[in-house]
């Protein structure tokens, strides 16, 4: 695990030392190819604004308002009634938020991780869960918009299920694991 | 559904907000949202700007073939549709990387690189092909094997092991990806086009 982390640490400087150490070698103008390579970012980014703006407004209207509150305390009985244990219950905002903010989702995992410990079974939980699905809603938005695509066919379907499967792992996996 | 999910989320924040007493609630998150778009679209610039020039090195170094040869019989499997020899390959391929080793930032240039050119193969500009939506559902179900950012906010809030919940988001991650590649082999074998 130590090395996993120390892995993590490494990754980026490794990368920044190889690539353009191996371009040299291999006779490419490493200054000049890194900056041709690079003005496309710029493109790319102003593209995206509107998709992001769209979706950060919306997203933040929903969960500033507490119409997100209101969601989750209505969905609890449900949850309850399906047999869920009233402690997985803790989690739900993060289950919601995850696919639709990566910012958010972050702000509550570590409101969960402080509320209930990282080391307690809703903290695991959380860091699982947080670390183990995308924001899905966002990323979709935001990649279809930048090429312009306007119909996402079935993509949305596969990403929300992929999600809820996730969810269900992780819960089954933490329970399992350290339950 | 995403036209419904976005006015769904935005009318009926406004009339909670509204039926709540809340309502300059909603004047503030709206600004402060576009505002936090364009701040997210600039730090993009930067990040973006630095792993394409890295990308671009790769690629003129041949980097980048080698990787998508060794990986080749896996992404063929996954994305049949696409040409042995697709540009597209290059940033999927690191994309996919960047996502395994939990390098968010880095992942999304290389996401968004990857759309551009599936987009050039697309023969219906305004439908997503189905490489596109293989790719998608691949690039937001990922496996992870350093998810660093949430072992750093355990790590702060005094967790005794920060690390120990490595294994099971390998595990739930690979789960969500299976499960990611079945559903959508399934709805690209029963929709046309």
């Amino acid at each position: 695990m130590k090395l996993i982390t120390e892995a993590a640490r490494w990754a980026i400087p490794f990368l920044l030392f190889f690539i353009p150490l191996y371009a040299h070698f291999r006779k490419v103008p490493v200054y000049e190819t890194f900056v041709e390579g690079a003005e496309d970012g710029f493109k790319t980014a102003v593209k995206i604004i509107p998709f992001l703006i769209g979706m950060l407004v919306s997203i933040g209207v929903f969960v500033d308002s507490g119409a997100l509150r209101i969601l989750i305390d209505l969905m609890k009985p449900f949850f309850l009634k399906m047999g869920w244990n009233p402690d997985l219950l803790g989690v739900i905002p993060l289950a919601i938020m995850r696919p639709l903010s990566g910012s958010g989702a972050l702000g509550v995992a570590t409101q969960l991780i402080h509320q209930y410990g990282p080391d307690s079974f809703i903290g695991r939980l959380a860091s699982t869960l947080q670390g183990s699905t995308d924001t899905t809603f966002f990323v979709l938005a935001v990649y279809f918009g930048s090429v312009g695509i306007k119909k996402h066919r079935y993509a949305l379907k596969v990403g929300l299920l992929a999600d809820g499967i996730g969810l269900i792992a992780s819960i089954w996996i933490v329970s399992r694991v350290f339950g | 559904m995403v036209n419904f999910i976005w006015l769904f989320m935005l009318l009926t924040g406004i009339t909670v907000a509204a039926l709540s007493g809340h309502i300059d609630q909603v004047t503030e998150s709206a600004l402060k949202a576009a505002e936090l778009g364009i701040e997210v679209a600039i730090g993009l610039m930067g990040i973006m700007s630095l792993w394409l020039g890295i990308m671009r090195l790769a690629e003129d170094a041949g980097l980048i073939q080698t990787l998508a040869k060794l990986s080749s019989p896996a992404i063929r499997l996954l994305f049949p549709t696409l040409k042995k020899d697709s540009p597209a390959l290059g940033p999927i391929i690191l994309n996919l990387c960047a996502n395994i080793l939990g390098l968010g930032n880095a992942a999304t240039p290389f996401g968004l690189k990857a759309m551009q050119e599936l987009q050039k193969e697309n023969p219906f500009p305004d439908t997503a092909s189905p490489a596109m939506i293989t790719f998608l559902a691949l690039n937001t179900s990922c496996i992870t094997i350093i998810p660093a950012t949430i072992i750093a906010v355990r790590m702060k809030a005094g967790s005794a092991n920060p690390t120990e919940i490595i294994g099971t988001t390998i595990f739930a991650t690979a789960c969500a990806m299976g499960a990611a590649i079945t559903v959508d082999f399934i709805f690209r074998k029963r929709s046309k086009i």
